[in-house]
């Protein structure tokens, strides 16, 4: 079920913050975040954020086409390499 | 015989139901279009003249995507899903359910026809 408009988009505020720092000055670092529910917003654009995946973080770099997607869809919290039998 | 959009209509069907064997009309679209021509609904395709069979081509042509444009649409946001590779792009890639069904068994619809593994002990009392 969608998220009522009436709230906006949900963005952690401690990521928030950390993001409108980055784009204040020109320094450009990686973000560990472990906000997967976060909405990525359109100045999230061109950052490189880790996201926890549960166990580890999975460097997301941001593009356009990603806006409107949640940070978490784009680090799987399942690894799944195929069963012991299948080769090829 | 009434061509639309590409695709030869059943003549012998009510007009709201024929529109809807195009890509992209259902019965919603089919009443939509045929309100703004001005056509009794009820009207099989035969009795259309040819005038209002190009009332509905314009009003398709103008206001709706179906058939070959709307095909590529959806193909372009699979696309689209796949390419920036999110969770849904990486379940369209694989070929499995992406909203979260269980495919320990069932899926067969996303999963194609079984595989069967070769080798796979059976269990024995």
């Amino acid at each position: 079920m969608a998220r009522s408009l009436r709230k906006g988009p949900y963005v952690a505020h401690q990521l928030q913050k950390k993001i409108d720092k980055m784009n204040e000055g020109t320094k450009r670092t990686v973000i560990k975040t472990w906000s997967r529910a976060s909405l990525i917003t359109p100045d999230f654009v061109g950052h490189t954020f880790a996201v926890h995946n549960g166990k580890t973080f999975v460097p997301v770099y941001v593009t356009e086409m990603m806006v409107g997607h949640k940070l978490g869809e784009f680090s799987p919290t399942r690894s799944f390499k195929g069963h012991s039998g299948n080769r090829k | 015989m009434a061509r639309i959009a590409g695709i030869d209509l059943p003549k012998n069907k009510r007009g709201y139901i024929a529109l809807t064997y195009v890509y992209g009309i259902g019965r919603t679209v089919a009443l939509e279009v045929l309100e703004k021509a001005g056509i009794e609904p009820t009207l099989k395709v035969y009795e259309w003249s040819d005038e209002q069979a190009a009332d509905i081509r314009a009003i398709l042509a103008n206001e709706y995507k179906v058939e070959g444009q709307l095909r590529s649409e959806v193909q372009m946001n699979i696309k689209r899903l796949m390419d920036i590779g999110c969770y849904r792009g990486i379940r369209h890639r694989k070929g499995l359910p992406l909203r979260g069904q269980r495919t320990k068994c069932n899926a067969r619809t996303r999963k194609g026809k079984r595989k069967t593994v070769a080798g796979k002990k059976k269990v024995t009392k």
